[in-house]
């Protein structure tokens, strides 16, 4: 974990470029789906680092309630910031795949698309939390227990629109593993990768700023 | 602190959220207004000779922002006499604080609906015990999710308005497991979150 954020960056930018270039040139096109099923190599891989991002937030949040460590609190905010633009990223692509496979831009059939649409409700309200409390050992506290509440709702809310729906999503997983070819199977990692070595560099990114942000108002306050 | 002193703690508690209610009459009376009024206006809202499931959806809604009703108001008082601070002083378990006012707004819910659900059956299409089973399991999950939330959005500036948003995600999978009648569902969300916020509440309310 302990890249550098022009190493870092750099990883990332050889990664999505060599996963542009396999998606558009080495991977075979869908007999089903034709072209348009290329845009799965981005939105499958954006929607797990979308659950990353969360799922790293909450863990950081879990850290700040135990080990009372104000940076845990940051970053756990930062994480969750990550994971709703990836959320919104998700949203977009899968409505873009949804109209080019089902003709329609929004299918409340499609589990994936409602459950992050759900989330991306949930998590936004998380801003308005942390953005309403005064800063301080209270809001961190409350910002850690909304951010653990949201991973525990990711599996509460995926059986209960389960539950609510038909299932027309195409499943890509299920108890036999991928089901895709090898060539597939490959892009798609590579694929993987690279989002989620742009996650780590925008988190790293962020997470600076942030920090600087902080420094700066600290060195004012000792000014002034 | 754990056992007779426990229940204790949280019968009092609870016994005190009551008593306010029962003097100052404030939330129980608006709650049901606003359920009575939110059904009249179903009815209007609805085409003639709609289905049973299209008003049993509708039901769900109006508990749901009923509930929010209730527990917009359940953190009122505590904050804006400063008593939060004193219960928080007081030497007892902070969950029992959350358990206590749990009860509270669960006791609200049920006598909301115990006029809510009547009404219901008459102006629409009935009811049968499955939604009644479901709305009170339903209760359950509200009151504990809902308590928690509360908690946390009296803490921000714009209290009213913070509540919702934060709640109604949360309602999601209720009104999914509430419209299915999906009974095992609704147990297993109130386990899960009834859990989580008898852990968490410590924090929620905690300065340091």
């Amino acid at each position: 974990m302990h890249l550098s954020l022009p190493a870092l960056a750099l990883a990332c930018t050889g990664l999505i470029g060599l996963a542009l270039g396999l998606i558009f040139f080495y991977a075979p096109t869908d007999g089903d789906q034709g072209f348009s099923q290329r845009i799965f190599y981005f939105h499958v891989p954006i929607a797990l680092t979308s659950y990353v991002c969360f799922g790293w937030g909450a863990w950081k949040a879990l850290r700040y309630l135990r080990k009372r460590d104000e940076r845990a609190d940051l970053e756990s905010y930062v994480a969750i910031h990550q994971g709703v633009m990836f959320g919104a990223l998700t949203l977009v692509t899968g409505s873009i795949w949804a109209k080019a496979s089902w003709g329609v831009w929004w299918s409340w059939s499609e589990n994936q698309l409602v459950l992050f649409l759900v989330l991306f409700l949930f998590y936004c309200a998380y801003f308005m939390l942390r953005f309403s409390v005064e800063p301080g050992p209270a809001r961190a506290n409350m910002c850690a227990v909304y951010a653990l509440f949201g991973v525990v709702l990711i599996p509460v809310s995926f059986l209960a629109i389960r539950l609510s729906q038909k299932f027309i999503h195409p499943v890509v997983f299920n108890a036999h593993g991928p089901q895709m070819t090898g060539s597939q199977f490959f892009v798609f990692c590579v694929s993987l990768a690279g989002v989620l070595a742009l996650f780590a560099t925008l988190y790293q990114v962020e997470l600076a700023g942030k920090r600087l942000d902080a420094h700066v108002r600290e060195l004012r306050e000792l000014l002034t | 602190m754990i056992g007779g002193g426990y229940a204790a703690d949280v019968g009092a508690l609870a016994r005190k959220d009551l008593l306010l209610e029962l003097r100052a009459k404030e939330t129980l009376p608006s709650m049901l207004l606003f359920v009575i009024a939110a059904l009249t206006i179903f009815h209007f809202a609805l085409p003639h000779g709609t289905s049973h499931a299209a008003a049993l959806g509708l039901l769900w809604a109006a508990l749901i922002f009923t509930a929010l009703l209730g527990l917009t108001r359940a953190f009122v008082a505590e904050r804006e006499q400063g008593m939060f601070d004193a219960l928080v002083l007081a030497p007892c378990d902070r969950s029992a604080i959350w358990l206590g006012k749990a009860l509270a707004v669960l006791a609200f819910l049920v006598a909301a609906e115990v006029v809510a659900l009547p009404a219901f059956a008459a102006f629409f299409s009935g009811l049968d015990g499955r939604t009644v089973a479901a709305v009170a399991l339903a209760d359950v999950g509200i009151a504990t999710v809902g308590t928690l939330f509360g908690a946390m959005a009296v803490a921000g500036r714009a209290r009213e308005l913070l509540l919702p948003l934060l709640f109604l995600p949360m309602a999601i999978p209720i009104v999914v497991g509430g419209v299915g009648g999906y009974l095992w569902f609704l147990a297993l969300y109130d386990a899960i979150f009834a859990v989580l916020s008898w852990a968490a509440f410590e924090y929620v309310v905690s300065e340091t």
